[in-house]
């Protein structure tokens, strides 16, 4: 069954973020920035589409696309 | 929270993962991943079986049967596991020096073998973990701490060599074409007889900064620019001067090995 993306965040594990950049890049609405550790942060979620594409390209899986309700 | 697919698919006391920041190498194995969750595998019936270097780390993080053997050698233990096991889905994960220089032999034969082997070379185009020496597939002209001027060699095209070798699943994709690397590694676990995926890596601490590449990300836009589908090739060949081919390069049936070896123990039996 698909989930509705609604229902769906993208969550970020700062602690394993190398801080690359990739998925700040490649994110199509450009949601996402650098925070003052040099690690990912999600600076507009309203704008975020939830496509999944900084998961996909994420080498560090520190990024992703999880269930609304586990936050 | 945590990632699902990480929870089910890898070590979680062993993650963060050593590579460094940008390699590409973790954006394979988590296609990998999500491939074999796609493919609906059973995790036990799953031998994942690697050789020496960076990209060979990998089984150590993946809960899988694992196996990281000697360098080179991966595809020579897996040969073992799959005949003494058949029905394990066995995954050799490979760099491109493991895989073309130190264990050409054991690709060229296992390709000539047609073994139901599923291999994901992970193309950095350098040897990584030892301090960037360069590779079989380092470009002609390209530097590595042991080509300080520049490399003379020709390199490797690892997809078409296993395809002249006589593998009979062939594909090649890059880690910014990262949906279709996964394609692909689904399609080469599904494949009966030996398969391989040549992921092109980015390696920016080695490879990026001794050929002045930039960032990881602009190494990866490189990747974008350089690459071009074999369908858009085929259909529109002004598009592919000068760029690298992406896609499937064989994909057929052929009798495959363990089957083979079965027929004879059958036959022997009467």
């Amino acid at each position: 069954m698909a989930v509705s993306k609604d229902d769906l965040m993208v969550h970020i594990k700062e602690e394993w973020c190398k801080g690359c950049g990739i998925c700040i890049a490649y994110c199509p609405k450009k949601v996402l920035g650098f925070n003052e550790h040099g690690k990912v942060s999600m600076l507009d979620r309203d704008n975020c589409i939830k496509c999944g594409m900084c998961e996909m390209r994420c080498p560090d899986f520190a990024i992703f696309l999880g269930g609304k309700e586990n936050v | 929270m945590n990632n699902p697919l990480v929870e089910n698919y890898f070590r979680m006391d062993k993650l963060p993962h050593i590579w460094c920041p940008g390699c590409g190498h973790g954006i394979i194995m988590s296609a990998i991943a999500r491939a074999i969750e796609k493919s609906g595998l059973d995790k036990d019936k799953v031998c994942i079986v690697s050789g020496i270097g960076c990209s060979s780390r990998a089984p150590g993080y993946m809960d899988f049967n694992t196996l990281h053997t000697t360098h080179g050698r991966a595809l020579a233990f897996a040969t073992g596991v799959k005949l003494a096991n058949p029905e394990l889905e066995v995954i050799v994960i490979a760099g491109d020096g493991d895989l073309s220089a130190i264990g050409g032999n054991h690709l060229i034969h296992a390709a000539r073998r047609n073994i139901n082997l599923t291999t994901i070379c992970f193309n950095n185009n350098i040897y990584g973990m030892t301090g960037g020496q360069y590779s079989p597939t380092t470009a002609t002209g390209d530097k590595g701490t042991t080509a300080p001027y520049g490399n003379i060699d020709r390199p490797f095209d690892i997809t078409q060599l296993a395809a002249g070798a006589g593998a009979t699943y062939a594909a090649k994709a890059t880690v910014y074409h990262v949906n279709q690397l996964q394609k692909y590694i689904e399609a080469a676990i599904d494949h009966k007889g030996f398969s391989m995926v040549e992921a092109v890596s980015v390696c920016p601490t080695y490879y990026g900064r001794k050929n002045k590449k930039g960032s990881a990300v602009d190494m990866m836009n490189w990747l974008k620019d350089s690459f071009v589908d074999m369908k858009i090739a085929e259909k529109m060949p002004e598009k592919a001067v000068g760029k690298f081919i992406m896609g499937e390069y064989v994909n057929k049936v052929e009798p495959e090995y363990t089957e083979l070896y079965d027929q004879v123990i059958e036959r022997l039996k009467r």
